[in-house]
């Protein structure tokens, strides 16, 4: 029972980190950008949430519904300030300039709210703490669920936009070949500003939860990155539905490596990365000819 | 004559020391298809890459209807009605046969909803698509390919469409097609401009045929004088055909 609840826990954990994923996924899948920074802007837009809900003392949904313009904004401002210039400098570029920009929003963020850590748990009403217990050993948390669903909906209506909006089309296309797309009358400017917008307004929405399931600092960015990031290959660099189940296969090493040994968690994770990154890119071989 | 629906006049393009297009002007009329011709390395996808604004020009202008368009991108200009296909297909292969028509269909922003349906619908039909509609591009075939180049760039409704060897390859039926299929575009006023080795082909369309070599136009007129013109054969010979 300890193991299934683990495996469920896990679930609910690799859903999070589904939701984390998904910008960064919309990102390297359109742009190829990988976006050192994605973590970052989670954790900058629930610092968001949490001044909308001490000005205003909203719950912390009500408040990321007011933050979503502003992440809206931000996104737009963040590519056209940042990645549309760095991507026409070459592949390494965007690397460089999101792994400063990672930097500097950490830095902003000392600054403006200290490094003491927040929650936004309690601003979340009961979903925070109620559970529902299925037996003795097995309890299903509303927020676990909650966030399964979210991550659910969110990856179902962003299949939805690919497949079945103008948007979405043009999305595709430019992903493919963006001179290509251009030619057909696409502005691959716009579309890629527009993925940007959408990956940052899911980011946020990672931030949320975050803050509601755990805390954060200023500096929480990068390890929220890593955990996307494993989830994205581990799903198929830029495969939508991939990356949720990576994420959810992530959630589940974590989980049952926890049940070895608390400390194990964060390292089976990073071992089932490993095991995908050698299955998958042939890992293994390139590691042992370079080692020659 | 009518005033000239895409004028490009005194175009060069280098690429370093190499003067791919050296002067070139051309006009391009509604209803009337022009051929280019003329050994490889002449310039002609060059000239069309500028034309369709994936190549900016060195010098020289480029009006649409009188508009000076040279400094507009390639997006912008397929808005205007500028449409091209590739020598090398290029299609956007994750998606299907009707979605790379459909994104085509709606860049633009003129067509939505059903509307583009339809249009899509009549593009598939025109260049006998339909029954690969849903078939993935990765999975067609270099003809089939060319045939959704076509295709897409019909989608974008042009005023101005711009083939680059888009009949190599192809059966005599099929060409035969093909030659039915551009003629009728043109006799639905779209101005075509046709790069095409295969000139038995181009000379079933065209009313007007241009020869380059070395990056300038070195004999344009109607295409039978233009074929027997020495200037023509020397440099298809010359350059070892």
């Amino acid at each position: 029972m300890t193991i299934l609840n683990a495996i469920l826990q896990g679930i609910f954990l690799g859903a999070f980190y589904a939701v984390l994923a998904c910008g960064l996924s919309i990102m390297f899948g359109v742009m190829r950008i990988i976006n050192l920074a994605h973590g970052d802007v989670a954790v900058l837009g629930a610092y968001i949430v949490l001044v909308i809900v001490d000005r205003t003392g909203v719950s912390a949904f009500v408040a990321f519904l007011i933050a979503l313009p502003v992440m809206v904004v931000l996104g737009y401002a963040l590519h056209f300030s940042v990645l549309e210039r760095s991507l026409r400098a070459g592949i390494l570029t965007p690397l460089l300039a999101t792994f400063g920009l990672s930097i500097v929003i950490q830095n902003l963020l000392q600054l403006a709210f200290s490094p003491d850590v927040h929650s936004l748990g309690g601003s979340a009403g009961a979903v925070t703490t109620s559970s529902w217990q299925v037996t003795g050993g097995l309890s299903v948390s509303a927020l676990g669920v909650l966030v399964l669903v979210t991550a659910v909906v969110v990856f179902g209506a962003l299949q939805l936009l690919l497949s079945n909006t103008r948007l979405g089309w043009m999305m595709r296309a430019t992903a493919e070949d963006a001179d290509a797309a251009e030619l057909v009358g696409i502005n691959s400017r716009a579309v890629y500003a527009s993925a940007t917008a959408l990956a940052v307004v899911i980011a946020a929405l990672g931030g949320l939860f975050l803050g509601i399931r755990s805390v954060f600092d200023p500096v929480s960015g990068p390890t929220q990155l890593i955990f996307a990031f494993e989830a994205v290959v581990i799903g198929g660099m830029g495969s939508l539905w991939g990356t949720l189940l990576g994420g959810i296969a992530l959630g589940i090493a974590q989980t049952l490596g926890a049940q070895i040994h608390p400390q194990f968690a964060v390292l089976a994770g990073h071992l089932l990365f490993l095991a995908v990154l050698v299955a998958r890119f042939g890992g293994a071989r390139v590691v042992l000819r370079t080692a020659r | 004559m009518e005033a000239a629906v895409l004028a490009a006049a005194g175009v060069r393009k280098r690429f370093g020391a190499l003067a791919v297009l050296d002067g070139v002007d051309l006009a391009l009329h509604a209803g009337v298809a022009v051929g280019i011709v003329g050994p490889n390395g002449a310039g002609k996808t060059t000239l069309l890459n500028v034309l369709a604004g994936s190549l900016a020009p060195d010098a020289g202008t480029l009006e649409f209807r009188g508009r000076d368009v040279t400094a507009k991108g390639a997006a912008e200009r397929c808005r205007l009605g500028i449409a091209r296909t590739h020598q090398v297909p290029r299609p956007f292969t994750g998606m299907t046969v009707f979605e790379n028509v459909l994104v085509a269909a709606t860049a633009q922003g003129r067509r939505r909803g059903g509307e583009a349906y339809d249009l899509c619908l009549r593009v598939l039909d025109e260049t006998a698509l339909t029954p690969l509609a849903n078939r993935r591009a990765e999975s067609l075939g270099l003809l089939q390919r060319k045939r959704l180049e076509l295709a897409r760039a019909l989608a974008a409704e042009p005023s101005v469409l711009l083939l680059d060897e888009i009949g190599g390859g192809l059966t005599d039926a099929e060409s035969e097609a093909l030659v039915i299929t551009i003629s009728s575009l043109r006799d639905r006023g779209i101005a075509v401009l046709w790069i095409e080795h295969i000139v038995h082909v181009l000379l079933q369309v065209v009313g007007r045929l241009v020869c380059m070599d070395a990056g300038r136009i070195i004999a344009e007129g109607l295409p039978e004088s233009v074929v027997s013109q020495a200037a023509v054969i020397d440099a298809y010979l010359g350059s070892g055909r």
